[in-house]
Parts: C-alpha cells; structure tokens; sequence
C-alpha cells in the first residue's frame, strides 16, 4: 500500500512538470505511472488533484462560456431565479401567511437566504449530474475524477457573485446597508455551502453514475431540503433541542450566518454553526472517499 | 525476458467486465424496485449493497458466478523498448481497445501490472473535449489541457496549431460552424503538438482526408524520431506495416502473436479472411475431388520451397498444388484465380504446357505456377483453384478461397512505389520501364 503511494505521488508530479524544453532534457527524472487494480479504500491523491489544477480551471471556464453564450439576457439568468423566488416568497409566506421575519423586511430576510441556497442547490444539482453529463469525457481521457463534480460547483461561483451584489443592492435601497466587521463572516459561510454541496454532490454523483434513480430523486431532495432549512421562515420558530438537531443540516448554518453577517439576527456564530461545519466537512470526506472507492467501474458503467 | 530500457511493461494484464452490467444502471431499476416489494427488492437491495460494498469488484464471490462474468482481456503481457512504434491489431471486440483504455488509465485492469516510464499522452478519440459551442481557439486550449498540456505551453504553440490545422482564418468561429474536415484538423493539429514519452493512439487515423492523414502519420514518424514511443491500435493495416516495425494481435482477449508489423498484419487479415498459406487433405476420401482426381493439397510457396504468408513485393510467389490421380487417361488441366480482400477477381490461369495436354497416368502430381514479383498490390490476396478435364469439359474440383497470403513493401526500394510511402492505389503495382526522351532546350529555344 505504501510504496504504491508513493508511486502515484510520483505520477501528479511527473506527468505535467514537463515543458517543451523540460522534457528534452536528459538529467529530469522520468515519470513513472504504475497501472494496478485497486483494492477497498483508495487514497484521495491530492497532490495529484492540484497538480491538475489547470484541467479544473478550463473545465469551470468552458461551463461558464457554454451556459451564457447563446442565452440572450446572459448572466440575468443567476439573479432571476433567487429574485423571483424571494417575490413568490414574499406574496405567500410574508404577505398572506404572515410569517415573520426577524423584523426585517420580508423580501431582504427571503433573499439573504435565497442567494447562498441557490448556489448550494444548483451546486449540487449539477455536480449530482456531472459524472453521467460527462461521459464523453470519462471515458476517453484520464484525468482525476473529483474535478468533475467539484467543477460543477464552481461553475456557480459567478452567479453567487452576481446575486449577491444585488442583494447588497437591494439592502441599500431598504436603507439597511451599513459596514459591519460581521460581514466577513460571509466568505466563511459561502465556504461552508460550497463544502455542503461539494459533499452531497460526490456522494450523489458517485451514485447516479451506478443507479440513475438519483438524478429523479435530486430534485425531490432539494425540494426537501429547502423546507428543511429556514430559508422562507426564521428558525426562531423552533424551540430549544430541535434546534440543535436542526444545526446537523450544514444549510441552516449558512442561512443564519447571513442573515447574522448581514442584518445582525439571531446570534453570533456558535456551536450551531460548528455543528454545521463539522456535518458539511463529514459529508465532505466521507463522499470523496465513497466518490474514489466506486471511481473504478466509472467509465465501465457511464 | 525483461527489457533493461522499457517505456512500457505489461505483465499479465487482465480484465473482467460484469455482463450486463450496463443494463443494471439504467433507469429500470427503480420501477423494478418499487413493483418487487418485499423479499425480491430486499434481495436486490442486498444485492447492491453486496456490489458497493464489495472489497474487490468482480471478485466477491469466486467461481460461483463466473457466467455473469467475462474476460475482455487476460493474461497479457508486454514489453515495449523506448523509442519503438507498436501496432496492436486484431477483430473488433477482440481486447484491443480494452487494453488501450486500460494503459490510457481510463478503466482499471482486474489484474496484473503496467508500468509506463515517461510522460503519456492518450488519443482514443478525434477532438477530447471539444464542444461545438467554443471557438477553435478556445477548443485547442480545452483540449490541449485534458490531453495533458499546460496553458504555458499551449499559449506557446497556439499559432503553430492553428497554422498546422490550416483554419487560422477561423479560429474565432464555434466549431460547430466548421465543415468535418476542418474540425479533425484542429482535433488532430492539437493532438500532434502534444509531446508526450509515450503516445498511445486509438484508431484516430480513420477519419480525415488522405491528405492530412499524410500529414499526421508524418507527424508520427518525427514522433518516433524525437525516440518516443507510440502505441498504436488500428484497423489500418497498410499503416501499421508501414508505420510500424512490430505488432501485437490481439484475439479472444489473449495476445495471438507479437512480432515483426508484416508477419503480424499477414497473419491476422489471413485468420480474419478464414485462410491460411497452406492447405492439405491427408487422406483420400475427405479430399475435394471425385473418383478422376482429388486435391491433396495447395500452398503458397517462395523460390527456396518454403511456405510463406507474408511475401516481399519484390519477390516471386509460388502457388504449388499437389493432386492425386486416381483414373488414368483423362486429359486434365490445373487453373487458378487470383482475387484481393476485397473479393475482386485479379487474374485467372491455367496450365497450358503442351507437355501435360495428353492422358495422364494414374498417381501424384504437383503443379506450381509463378506469379512475378513487382505484379501484386501491396494487402491479403486469396487464391481459388479448379481442376478441369476436356472431352467433355468437367470440373473435379473447385475450391474457392482455399488459400491466401499477403504482400507487403518493405520500402526498400526497387518496387513501383519509388519514394512514395503513402497511399497507393490499384489492383496490381507493375513496376513498368518507362522512358523518357529529351526533345528540346525549353520554350524560348530556336526552332531548329
């Protein structure tokens, strides 16, 4: 097992140190890539992973150029789907059914929410789907397959960017917008949706690759998880030991620590949060390690 | 016998494929999940879980299940010497691409071992990663990266891609746009500026016109001169025995032959055409023939008498027939004919020496006829033969395709191709006297 590892560190370095004149030159030690099978649990590699680095920016950069370049209205189209869920929010949960909202305006409370679960939802939506949308790929090219569903998430990031600007807008024109150190908190809490949607999607994208029932199942699971989380309702509404239980879904931490960062509700990041990260940095680990055990049969099956 | 300076040894490589285990993924089983209810889901619950869960996928339950299983490989091994060109040959299904695959690190061998000393670079198809959406431009830079380029390098070579293509004018157009011939250009020009130790190519050399062909396989020869090493899986058999200087037949999952590319590629297009260089009949009775005269036997021969399946195009082949005489008197005559793979008839003959246009007496006979060298086309050539009588005109025997062989140019010299190492077409290659005549100094010349 050790000196198999030492050899696949050797194949991350080898295989894409060499330049033009790098590879000319005698005195470089040559790559070695040993071909085995495997067995059981696989290490994650990843010294290779950020050795392929660049096949991950390319990847990210041709979904971004692919997604808007024949749309018309472009890049709208990340803001449109939080804002015009904020609006039905707003109509049904805020206005009629008078839910309350921490005591800020019910749309500003919906999409602080909307906007760091839209890129978790689609995250994982499109990282669930990766492996089998990649097929072509997989099956004629080597190159580690956790770039894949991790590509996917990222492909969001530029939509977050983008949403999240005109929520700042949006608070401006409330008259709330004001420079609060807690608004650094914010890149914590964008970290811990992408890790929570990194996590789910390996697991899930490992799965679908073997049984297609997930990608019917996905929408449903997001469905479920967006009332599972207090995205049109505040989780003041739940009392005491069902809020810690609550603290395991790794959202509930992102979408409070917004609207904390944002609108200083609720309380300061806690052990509720913590609960959060430590569930999402689980669900993390344990999918890329089910991700690299069934990796194997990937290209046989896809 | 282990090579001190291998790029790539294989050892007792093997792989086995789940059957039907494509069919398992789709979208089935939900539906049959939810209609099984009770013990038969709890079996196939049990049954996945046994599948994800299994230490060593295809092994868990040994022997019992072997008919759920099959070998599209196993037991090969290999070594291949740096800087050397290796055609792997062989029917379709045969293991061939598995193989490639499994060096290409695209799937995972059941077991054994390869080590591949030096960077590689994979080709299994025309275009890796090209979208239609993305410019030329930016496909040569998507591609480039999956087949193993870093952007440095890519921005380096970007113009000389381009202008190896010969679509610099397009280069900010959508693929999608360009013609198919445009496109395997770019896919190819990307391809061949990658510059791995270790090429392997799958198949890719069937598409694209002749000329760009041309162009690639040149491309792949410098490849080879810079001492690369290049894998190379083809149906291409004029390629490979041009390409090449071995090949490795890959059959049945199993390593057939491995040896010399001509050797290789006569043996294979011979067993894929169902013949071979020699056939004979032992015994009398199960000989084609009637009670006149039985063939006992026929083979393809070279001038010092032995049998051979691979002939030089320079040289003389030999087609030697052994026939049995069983009633005297009968005034017989011996033809034959000629066709290529393709089932075109080339030539026919027949034995008109007036030596042998009398009754014969009872016994054995062998008759050869020569075909001159310098007259086939380069490829596989099949060879029917028919023994005849006159006075009433009657077949005894008549054998089609009983033979076959194959010629190949060495480049060697002294045959119709001259320099030319590409793409030569025709039925037969005659290399012809041709003259030529000085008549007069050019056109400014005086008339005389």
């Amino acid at each position: 097992m050790s000196d198999e590892q030492s050899e696949d560190v050797m194949i991350g370095g080898g295989s894409l140190s060499g330049g033009l004149g790098a590879s000319e030159s005698p005195s470089r030690p040559m790559a070695l890539t040993v071909i085995e099978p495997s067995r059981g649990w696989v290490p994650l590699r990843l010294v290779e992973l950020w050795g392929y680095r660049e096949v991950l920016y390319f990847l990210v950069w041709r979904d971004i150029t692919i997604r808007y370049r024949q749309t018309v209205i472009g890049m709208a189209w990340a803001v449109i789907q939080p804002f015009m869920t904020m609006v039905v929010f707003s109509i049904f949960f805020g206005r009629l059914a008078q839910i309350p909202s921490d005591g800020i305006p019910y749309p500003l409370f919906a999409f602080a929410a909307l906007v760091p679960w839209t890129f978790f939802a689609n995250g994982l939506t499109l990282s669930a789907n990766s492996l089998v949308h990649s097929g072509h790929l997989i099956t004629k090219v080597y190159f580690p397959r956790l770039l894949v569903p991790m590509g996917r998430v990222l492909t969001g990031l530029p939509d977050l960017g983008l949403s999240f600007a005109v929520l700042l807008g949006m608070i401006w024109w409330y008259g709330l917008l004001q420079a609060r150190p807690a608004l650094l908190w914010l890149p914590v809490f964008a970290m811990l949706a992408f890790v929570t949607a990194l996590g789910v999607g390996l697991w899930l994208s490992a799965l679908n690759v073997q049984y297609r029932d997930v990608q019917h199942a996905v929408p449903f699971l997001v469905q479920v998880w967006l009332f599972a989380t207090p995205i049109a309702y505040p989780s003041s509404l739940l009392s005491g030991p069902w809020r810690t239980v609550f603290g395991l879904n790794p959202m509930v931490g992102v979408v409070e620590g917004f609207r904390w960062a944002l609108f200083g509700t609720g309380t300061a990041p806690s052990h509720h949060v913590a609960v959060s990260a430590l569930a999402a940095v689980v669900i993390l680990v344990t999918g890329a390690f089910f991700f690299r055990r069934v990796e194997r049969t990937f290209a046989d099956v896809v | 016998m282990p090579m001190t300076d291998a790029a790539v040894r294989v050892h007792n490589l093997g792989k086995r494929y789940r059957i039907g285990l494509r069919r398992q993924s789709g979208d089935p089983m939900l539906r049959e999940a939810l209609a099984s209810l009770g013990r038969a889901s709890f079996s196939r619950i049990a049954a996945v879980s046994r599948r994800l869960w299994s230490r060593r996928p295809g092994h868990e339950v040994p022997g019992s299940r072997g008919a759920d299983h099959i070998w599209a490989l196993r037991n090969v091994s290999f070594d291949v010497a740096r800087g050397q060109i290796v055609g792997i040959i062989g029917p379709n299904g045969a293991g061939k691409s598995t193989l490639l695959k499994i060096l290409a690190r695209i799937t995972e061998p059941t077991e054994g071992r390869a080590e591949l000393h030096g960077r590689v670079g994979s080709l299994l198809e025309v275009g890796t990663g090209f979208h239609p959406e993305l410019t030329g431009r930016e496909n040569a830079y998507l591609s480039g990266a999956l087949l193993g380029m870093r952007k440095a390098e890519i921005d380096q070579k970007l113009d000389e891609i381009l202008a190896f293509a010969e679509i610099e004018r397009f280069a900010d157009t959508p693929v999608k746009h360009y013609s198919s011939g445009m496109y395997v250009r770019l896919a190819f020009a990307v391809a061949a500026h990658l510059e791995p130790e270790i090429l392997i190519v799958d198949e890719v050399l069937a598409v694209g016109d002749v000329n760009f062909q041309r162009k690639c396989l040149n491309k792949m020869e410098d490849v080879r001169q810079h001492g690369r090493t290049i894998l190379f899986v083809s149906h291409n058999m004029a390629a490979v025995t041009r390409l090449c200087q071995r090949a490795i037949l890959v059959s049945d999952g199993v390593i057939q032959k491995d040896g010399s590319a001509a050797e290789v590629a006569a043996a294979y297009l011979l067993s894929s055409l169902r013949t071979t260089a020699e056939r004979t009949w032992p015994s009398t009775e199960g000989a084609p023939g009637n009670n006149v005269v039985r063939l006992r036997g026929i083979r393809v021969r070279d001038e010092d008498g032995k049998t051979v399946d691979n002939l030089d195009i320079r040289r003389r082949v030999g087609l030697e027939m052994i026939y049995e005489v069983l009633e005297p008197g009968h005034e017989l005559s011996c033809h034959l004919a000629v066709s290529n793979e393709s089932g075109v008839r080339l030539f026919g003959t027949s034995d008109v020496d007036p030596q042998w246009r009398s009754p014969r007496p009872a016994g054995r006979f062998t008759s050869t006829a020569w075909i001159p060298g310098n007259f086939l086309a380069e490829g596989a050539v099949l060879v029917s033969v028919a023994l005849t009588t006159f006075k009433p005109f009657r077949f005894h025997v008549s054998e089609r395709d009983v033979v076959g062989f194959h010629i190949t140019d060495p480049l060697e010299g002294g045959s119709a191709r001259g320099q030319w190492d590409g793409e030569f077409g025709g039925l037969v290659r005659p290399l012809l006297p041709w003259t030529t005549a000085f008549n007069s100094h050019g056109p400014s010349a005086p008339p005389p």
